[in-house]
């Protein structure tokens, strides 16, 4: 493989992409949807759950190592009405359930969750009388990871298709949740 | 310390066998009196560890374990308390290490602590009906309601018995190989790729 010499060098000009304000009267059309994906995909807040070993991955994650600031994710709040996606990382127990379930009822609207490692998507290796058997039992999952923990970058790489599916969604004011619908109105 | 002392002292003490360190029964009527001599008289003065057991084959079906660890002598001694009619007195007044160790016994195995500052439950929640460390409680659970109603009348989740069999570590028997493991396509490798 290689570049071939004979292939035709393209130059790029500045005017053949992007945002020409003489010909576009300084107006930019795109659909809302596109527009509103855009901007929740690039900074999404993550509330950290972080109930077992996971939550150290979690922590290296938003190390300089790994950087999860890369992706617009580095604000950490540990308050959910400030976060709109829930990492839950670990072990969750039918103790805790209840509290996970809070925390998500108190996080507003649009909100996303990942189940960050084997316990918090399946129970995993706790199969016992004790622990919830996957957190998409109490709250819907919009991404799950493998692992046992799972890496820093398998984190990422759970986050950069969490960002994907945002972008992709379609009607992104409006989110159905157990039958029910919640639409987002904009103010303008 | 040898256990001739504390059967001396205590003389409803019996030795029991052990590999390790020297073990002796304690009937739960004499157990806070004991606890006070050895912290006292001698130097025994931090409790490593207290357990809940479930015992088969002893006349109580429930007792409780205590290691008190000598920092100066450097030695244990263990002690065996059968439960009487699922009551033990508490120890948590001399060693206030033993106050959540006694809390876990109470949950894990329904063992009472009279005299206990803070009887709750400590691991599972308060409305838990079962101790499920009892021989007779299931590994996987037994179906009852969540903690909080309103999450549960929410989600409609309950907790739900989990059996090995049927989860992801439980292998279905059948044949073993005892080969290497290796890919099930082997037709190509490193030096030879896939057609």
């Amino acid at each position: 493989m290689g570049c071939s010499p004979n292939l035709p060098k393209t130059t790029m000009v500045k005017s053949d992409f992007g945002y020409n304000s003489k010909i576009e009267g300084e107006v930019i059309v795109t659909r809302a949807d596109a527009v509103v994906n855009w901007v929740r995909s690039n900074s999404v807040w993550p509330m950290p759950m972080g109930l077992a070993c996971c939550a150290i991955e979690l922590m290296a994650a938003g190390g300089s190592r790994f950087d999860i600031s890369r992706f617009g994710m580095e604000v950490m709040r540990f308050s959910p009405r400030q976060a709109d996606c829930m990492i839950v990382a670990g072990t969750v127990t039918y103790k805790m359930a209840e509290v996970v379930r809070r925390i998500y009822d108190q996080m507003a609207e649009p909100k996303w969750v990942v189940a960050m490692g084997a316990c918090a998507s399946t129970g995993g290796m706790y199969r016992s009388y004790a622990t919830l058997q996957g957190v998409d039992n109490i709250v819907p999952v919009d991404i799950y990871i493998s692992g046992c923990p799972p890496r820093p970058e398998a984190l990422l790489d759970g986050m950069m298709l969490l960002q994907e599916k945002i972008r992709n969604e379609g009607g992104s004011l409006r989110r159905t949740f157990r039958g029910r619908t919640v639409e987002t109105k904009i103010v303008s | 310390m040898d256990a001739a002392v504390l059967i001396q002292r205590f003389p409803s003490a019996r030795v029991l066998p052990s590999q390790d360190m020297p073990t002796v029964e304690i009937p739960a009527s004499d157990l806070w009196a004991a606890v006070r001599f050895l912290r006292d008289e001698q130097s025994f003065d931090l409790l490593a560890d207290l357990c809940g057991v479930e015992w088969k084959d002893r006349s109580a079906r429930f007792g409780v374990v205590i290691h008190l660890l000598s920092t100066t002598q450097r030695e244990y001694v263990r002690l065996h308390v059968p439960a009487l009619g699922d009551c033990v007195p508490s120890v948590s007044s001399l060693h206030p290490g033993a106050n959540w160790h006694e809390r876990e016994a109470f949950d894990m195995f329904g063992i009472t602590f009279t005299g206990h500052p803070d009887p709750r439950r400590i691991l599972m929640w308060e409305a838990y009906p079962y101790h499920p460390l009892r021989k007779d409680f299931p590994l996987a659970g037994i179906e009852v309601p969540l903690p909080a109603a309103d999450v549960a009348e929410v989600t409609g989740q309950t907790v739900e018995p989990a059996p090995m069999m049927g989860g992801p570590f439980v292998s279905l028997g059948g044949h073993f190989s005892e080969g290497e493991p290796s890919a099930l396509d082997q037709s190509w490798n490193e030096e030879k790729p896939k057609a």
